[in-house]
C-alpha cells in the first residue's frame, strides 16, 4: 500500500465571481521513501492540491474526494486528527519561509515549542534536538545562531532553518511547495542537494511542487504534470523527459531555454493558460494544442495508463505526438486576447482571487 | 490546414473589428458595490435623507421661522406631531414647525458634513500626494508642519475662533476645514510613499514625465478608493463635530439650526413630555450616521477586495 | 573597422546614504555602494546580458543607466554625451532613445489607465504636439506589432494575462523608437511558456529594428539564449565579461564558474549534485565589502594576495578580474566542497 493515496480530489473555491475549480479529479500515490514531483504553472492548481492535503485550505476553499495516509482518510478530517498527523507524519515547507516563521519568536523557542508539544520533550531536551537539526541541515554554528530571531538569517539560511523545523518530529512525508523559487541559482544548487541528503538521510517521502522543469529533473523520481487543475501527464522523471507522451509537457520541454545547448529561437507555447473560473467544456490546453483535433473542444480527455507506470490524458495518437505530427500551425499571437472576455470573467483575478484565496488563513486551529 | 485557415481568417476580421471596451476597476468595483446589500440599504437611507433635505419643504406647511401662536405657550399638549395642523413633526418649544425646522437642520449639517469633508479630500488628497512623492525635505517640512497642527486642541481653538469672531457658518467651516485635512493628508501620503515606488510610476519616472503630471496622472488616481472609503467615513465625523458644537450653544445661530442644536433644544425640553422634540432630529441624524457608515464599509470592500 | 558604441560606460558607480538604524538623525549616514565602478560597452544592436545574484546591483545599475538613481562615472552615448549628471531637461532629449522593461508585468501598468493610454504616455510625453488620432494608429501599429489585438487597445491592465501585460510593457519601450532598450528581469516573473513567448519576441523586435538590449536576468539559461555578450556582477562589480558563447563554454572567473555548475538542467541524466560548485558561507554585506578581491570570502581559490588588491578588469574580448583566472581543477572543487560540509 502507498504511504499517501489520492484519490479523485477537487478543489474548489467560491468567489466573487464565481465558482473557481482550482482541482479536478486528481488521482496519485506516493509510496514511502519516494520523491514525486508535480509541475505546472501558475494557476495550474499544483499548490492548492497540497494545500488541500494538509487541510490548510483558504475559508473559502472545499476539497472532495479521498486522501489517504497511511491507509488513514485525512482529507477534510477533524482539526484534531489533522493536528497530529501535520506534526507528526507530514510536514509542508513553503517558498516563503517567513511563512512559517513567526518572526517575533527566537528560532529556538519555536523549534523547542513543536518538540515540548508533540514530543513531550522537556525544553532543554528540546533545544538540544533543534541545534542537532539545525547542524543537520548545516547551519554552520548551529549553537551560537539557535538562539538568532528568524530576520536575522539570510534568505538560503532562513530556508534551512524552515526545513529543520519541518524535519523536527521527522516526518514520513515531506511537502515542499517551491522550496527554491525566491532563492539564487547557488542556494538553490545547496537546498535541493540537502533535501535529497536528508530524504536519504530520514527516509522519508517527498513531494516536491515546482514550475522548474529543471529542478524536477535533478531530484524526482516520478512526475506529475498538472494544467487547468488536472493532472495532464504522469510517469517516471526518465522517460517522461526523453520522450514526453502529452502535448503539454513536449511544449513545456521545448519552451526552457538551456544552459548545455546552443539557441534558436524557443518553442514557446503561444496563448495564455486558461481562466479556471469558466473551465473550458473540453481540454484545458485545446486552444494552445498543436496536437487538436475534431472532439478536443468538446470532451475532456481521461487519464489513460499507455505504458507502465506512465499516463497522459489526450485525445491525439501517441504516435502522433511522439513524431511531432501536428495538426495546426499557431501563430504566436496571443489566442486568449481573441476571445471576447464576458461580462462576469475575470480572467487575471479570477486566477490572482484563487491564489489569495488558497493563501492558508489560519495554520493551526 | 482548414483549421488554420480558418484562424487567420477570424484573425483578419478581428483586426478590422470594433474596438472592444474595457472593464475599467470602477466599473468592477461598481459592480461589487450593487451587490452589497448594506452599502446599497446606506445609500438608500442617504438618498432619502438627502431628497428630504432638497425637497422637504415644498411639502412643509409652514414656514421653519413663524410661530404659531395657536400651539404657543401649551406645546406639550397642542404641538404633538399631527397632520391635521400641518405640523407633521410637531413643534418645537416656541411652536415652530418641527418639520421645517428639521428640514433646515438637515441642510445646514450635510452641508457641514460635505464641505468639510471636501476640504479635507481637496487639500488632503494634494498635499499627501505631494508631500509623499516630493519626499526628501520637503516631505519631512510638510509633515512637520501637520505634526505642529495636529498637535494644538483643535476643539479648543475652534471654540476660542468661534467665540472672538462670533458665531456664523462661515466660521464653522473654516474652523473645521482648517482641521480635516491633517488626517487625510498623512493617510495619503503613506499610500503614496507604497505607490511611489512601485514599477509604473518607475516607468513614468524614465520616460521624462514631469512630477505633477506623475501625480495628477498616476498617484491621485491610485489613491482615490482610499480616499473615497476615507470621506465617507469623515462626512460623519464632520457632522458629530458640528453636532458637538451647536450642542455647545456655539454653532449656527438662530433663526439657522442644525441637528445638533434641534437635539440639544429636545434634549433639553425632554422632562416635559415633548419628546418628539428629540426623536425627529435625533432620527434622522442617525440614520444618516449609518448610512454613511454602512456606505463607507461598502465602498472599502467594493475598492480593495483583498483585504476582506 | 571599430564602429563607435552606442553607450560607453566607465567606472559606473552607484552609492546609496543609509542611515543606521536607531542612529541619531544627524550621524552621518553610511555610504553603501551598490554599483561600485562598473566598465561596459554596448554596439548598436548588440544584447547585453548582465547576470548576478540578488544583492549584485544589476537592477540599480540598470536604474542608474536611466537616470532613476544618480551615479558617478561616466557614461557616454554614441553622439559623445556623458549621460550622467545630465540635468532633467538635457537628459529629456535621451530619454526616448532609453527605454526600460520592467520584472513584474502588472506592477508596472498603471491599473486605472487604458492599454492605449499607457502606452500612448512616452509618446505624449515626447511628441505633446501629436493629433490624438495619429497617436491612436501608431499604438495600434505597435500593439500589433508585439502580437496583441489593436481592437483591444481601451482594455484595462487587469484583463490581461502576465503574458500579454509583459507585451503592453514591450509596446510602450518601443512606442518612442528607441535605440536601446534596458530590460530589468523582464521574464522571470513569467511562466516557462510565456516566458519563452516575451524572449521570442525581443529577439524578433531587435533584429527587426535593429535595437541594442541591456538584458538583465538572474537565470543564467535565458541570458545565454539571448545575449551576446554577457556580463557577470558579484557585490557591484564586474567579475568576467565576454561573448555569450565564450564566457559560457570558458569561464575564467571562479565565480562564473560557481554560479553554472549550480544551474539546473532539464535532464534527469544531468548531476547537478555531482557538478556543482559550492561557495561557501552568505553574500558579505555591501555596506562592508571584503577588502580587494570582493568575492575572495567565497572563493575556492583565495589567497593571500586576493585581500590587497583589487584585481582589474583584464583581457581583451573576454575579461576577468581576477588574480587566478582559470578554470577550478577538481582538486579546488573537492576542496570547496570540503569547506561546505564542514
Amino acid at each position: 500500500m502507498a504511504l499517501l493515496e489520492i484519490d479523485d480530489l477537487s478543489v474548489r473555491f467560491a468567489t466573487n465571481d464565481g465558482e473557481v475549480q482550482a482541482v479536478n479529479h486528481v488521482n496519485l500515490s506516493v509510496e514511502a521513501g519516494e520523491t514525486l514531483g508535480i509541475v505546472g504553472e501558475s494557476g495550474s492548481g499544483k499548490s492548492q492540491l497540497s494545500f488541500a492535503l494538509m487541510g490548510l485550505l483558504a475559508r473559502n476553499g472545499r476539497a472532495s474526494g479521498n486522501v489517504r495516509f497511511d491507509g488513514q482518510q485525512i482529507l477534510n478530517a477533524p482539526p484534531k486528527v489533522l493536528n497530529r498527523i501535520r506534526a507528526e507524519k507530514i510536514a509542508m515547507i513553503f517558498q516563503d519561509p517567513m511563512t512559517s516563521l513567526n518572526p517575533y519568536m527566537r528560532v529556538s523557542d519555536q523549534m523547542a515549542e513543536v518538540l515540548t508539544l508533540h514530543k513531550g520533550m522537556s525544553k532543554k531536551q528540546a533545544v538540544t534536538e533543534a541545534v542537532r537539526m539545525l547542524d543537520a541541515v548545516k547551519i554552520p554554528d548551529a549553537k551560537g545562531r539557535v538562539r538568532l530571531y528568524p530576520h536575522e538569517f539570510s534568505g538560503g539560511m532562513r530556508q534551512r532553518v524552515m526545513i529543520a523545523m519541518a524535519l523536527l518530529c521527522r516526518p514520513q512525508l515531506l511537502i515542499a511547495d517551491e522550496p527554491t523559487t525566491a532563492l539564487d541559482v547557488t542556494v538553490q544548487a545547496q537546498i535541493m542537494t540537502l533535501l535529497a541528503d536528508l530524504q536519504r538521510e530520514f527516509g522519508m517521502a517527498m513531494i516536491l511542487i515546482t514550475h522548474d522543469l529543471g529542478v524536477v529533473a535533478g531530484s524526482c523520481e516520478r512526475v506529475a504534470v498538472m494544467y487547468g487543475g488536472r493532472i495532464r501527464e504522469t510517469g517516471p522523471v526518465g522517460p517522461l523527459f526523453a520522450e514526453p507522451a502529452h502535448p503539454y509537457t513536449q511544449g513545456l520541454l521545448h519552451a526552457i531555454p538551456r544552459i548545455n545547448q546552443g539557441g534558436d529561437e524557443l518553442a514557446a507555447i503561444p496563448g495564455s493558460p486558461p481562466n479556471m473560473t469558466q473551465p473550458p467544456a473540453g481540454c484545458a490546453f485545446e486552444p494552445r494544442c498543436p496536437y487538436r483535433r475534431e472532439g478536443c473542444d468538446s470532451q475532456r480527455p481521461p487519464l489513460e495508463v499507455f505504458a507502465p507506470d506512465r499516463a497522459r490524458a489526450c485525445f491525439a495518437p501517441l504516435p502522433d505526438v511522439l513524431a511531432r505530427r501536428q495538426t495546426v500551425h499557431l501563430r504566436d499571437i496571443e489566442i486568449g486576447a481573441e476571445d471576447p472576455v464576458e461580462e462576469e470573467a475575470t480572467p487575471m483575478a479570477a486566477i490572482a482571487g484563487a491564489g489569495m484565496a488558497g493563501t492558508p488563513s489560519k495554520v493551526d486551529e | 490546414m482548414v483549421i488554420q485557415q480558418d484562424k487567420m481568417q477570424s484573425l483578419a476580421t478581428r483586426m478590422s473589428q470594433d474596438e472592444v471596451k474595457g472593464r475599467s476597476p470602477w466599473a468592477d468595483a461598481r459592480k461589487r458595490f450593487l451587490r452589497n446589500k448594506a452599502a446599497m440599504t446606506g445609500l438608500i437611507i442617504l438618498i432619502g435623507v438627502a431628497l428630504f433635505a432638497l425637497l422637504g419643504n415644498q411639502f412643509a406647511q409652514w414656514s421653519n421661522e413663524d410661530l404659531d401662536f395657536t400651539v404657543m405657550g401649551q406645546v406639550a399638549t397642542m404641538g404633538m406631531p399631527s397632520f391635521e395642523n400641518g405640523h407633521y413633526f410637531g413643534t418645537d418649544d416656541l411652536g415652530r414647525d418641527l418639520f421645517a425646522r428639521t428640514v433646515q437642520g438637515t441642510q445646514i449639517s450635510l452641508m457641514v458634513g460635505i464641505v468639510g469633508a471636501a476640504i479635507a479630500v481637496i487639500v488632503g488628497t494634494l498635499y499627501g500626494a505631494t508631500a509623499g512623492y516630493v519626499g526628501g525635505r520637503t516631505d519631512q517640512i510638510m509633515m512637520r508642519a501637520v505634526d505642529i497642527l495636529m498637535s494644538i486642541p483643535y476643539m479648543f481653538v475652534l471654540i476660542l475662533l468661534l467665540v472672538m469672531f462670533g458665531r456664523s457658518i462661515a466660521m464653522l467651516f473654516l474652523g473645521i476645514g482648517l482641521i480635516s485635512w491633517l488626517d487625510m493628508s498623512r493617510i495619503v501620503r503613506g499610500q503614496t510613499l507604497s505607490l511611489k515606488n512601485r514599477e509604473f510610476i518607475e516607468a513614468a519616472r524614465a520616460t521624462g514625465v514631469p512630477s505633477w503630471k506623475i501625480i495628477i496622472r498616476h498617484i491621485v488616481p491610485n489613491l482615490l478608493g482610499l480616499v473615497a472609503v476615507y470621506a465617507t467615513l469623515l462626512v460623519p465625523l464632520m457632522i458629530l463635530t458640528e453636532s458637538f458644537i451647536s450642542f455647545l450653544g456655539l454653532g449656527v445661530q438662530e433663526p439657522l439650526t442644525s441637528w445638533g442644536a434641534l437635539i440639544s433644544e429636545g434634549a433639553g425640553t425632554m422632562n416635559y413630555g415633548t419628546l418628539w422634540q428629540l426623536a425627529f432630529p435625533l432620527f434622522f441624524f442617525v440614520i444618516t450616521l449609518f448610512g454613511f457608515f454602512f456606505v463607507g464599509d461598502g465602498l472599502r470592500d467594493a475598492l480593495d477586495p483583498k483585504d476582506r | 573597422m571599430m564602429t563607435k558604441p552606442l553607450l560607453d560606460v566607465r567606472d559606473l558607480r552607484v552609492t546609496f546614504r543609509i542611515h543606521r538604524e536607531g542612529a541619531m538623525p544627524w550621524s552621518a549616514p553610511l555610504p553603501l555602494h551598490a554599483v561600485g565602478g562598473v566598465d561596459f560597452t554596448l554596439n548598436p544592436g548588440e544584447t547585453l546580458g548582465v547576470v548576478g545574484e540578488s544583492g549584485c546591483g544589476k537592477s540599480t545599475l540598470a536604474r542608474a543607466l536611466i537616470g532613476l538613481v544618480p551615479a558617478e562615472g561616466q557614461a557616454e552615448w554614441i553622439d559623445g554625451r556623458d549621460l550622467i549628471g545630465l540635468s532633467p531637461r538635457q537628459m529629456m532629449k535621451y530619454r526616448s532613445d532609453i527605454q526600460m522593461v520592467f520584472q513584474d508585468p502588472l506592477a508596472s501598468l498603471n491599473p486605472r489607465m487604458t492599454v492605449g493610454q499607457i502606452i500612448a504616455e512616452p509618446l505624449r510625453t515626447h511628441h505633446p504636439g501629436l493629433k490624438s488620432a495619429e497617436v491612436k494608429d501608431r499604438v495600434k501599429a505597435i500593439m500589433e506589432k508585439v502580437g496583441l489585438l489593436p481592437n483591444q487597445i481601451n482594455r484595462y491592465p487587469h484583463e490581461f494575462s502576465g503574458g500579454q501585460c509583459q507585451r503592453i510593457g514591450i509596446a510602450r519601450a518601443l512606442i518612442v523608437e528607441p535605440k536601446l532598450i534596458i530590460c530589468d528581469e523582464p521574464v522571470s516573473a513569467l511562466d516557462v511558456s510565456i516566458q519563452a513567448q516575451v524572449i521570442n519576441l525581443l529577439i524578433r523586435l531587435q533584429k527587426e529594428l535593429g535595437l541594442a538590449l541591456v538584458f538583465i536576468a538572474h537565470d543564467l539559461s535565458v541570458v545565454k539564449h539571448i545575449s551576446d555578450r554577457v556580463m557577470v556582477l558579484y557585490l557591484g562589480k564586474v567579475m568576467e565579461i565576454g561573448s555569450s558563447a565564450d564566457l559560457f563554454a570558458d569561464p575564467q572567473h571562479p565565480y562564473t564558474q560557481a554560479l553554472l555548475s549550480a544551474v539546473p538542467v532539464p535532464d534527469p541524466a544531468h548531476d547537478l549534485a555531482g557538478s556543482v560548485v559550492p561557495l561557501s558561507g552568505d553574500l558579505p554585506s555591501p555596506m562592508n565589502p571584503p577588502s580587494g578581491c570582493v568575492f575572495r570570502t567565497r572563493c575556492p581559490r583565495a589567497q593571500a594576495a586576493c585581500a590587497e588588491q583589487v584585481p582589474a578588469l583584464l583581457g581583451q574580448d573576454h575579461r576577468t578580474a581576477c588574480h587566478f583566472p582559470g578554470p577550478l581543477t577538481d582538486a579546488e572543487i573537492a576542496r570547496a566542497r570540503n569547506t561546505e560540509a564542514a
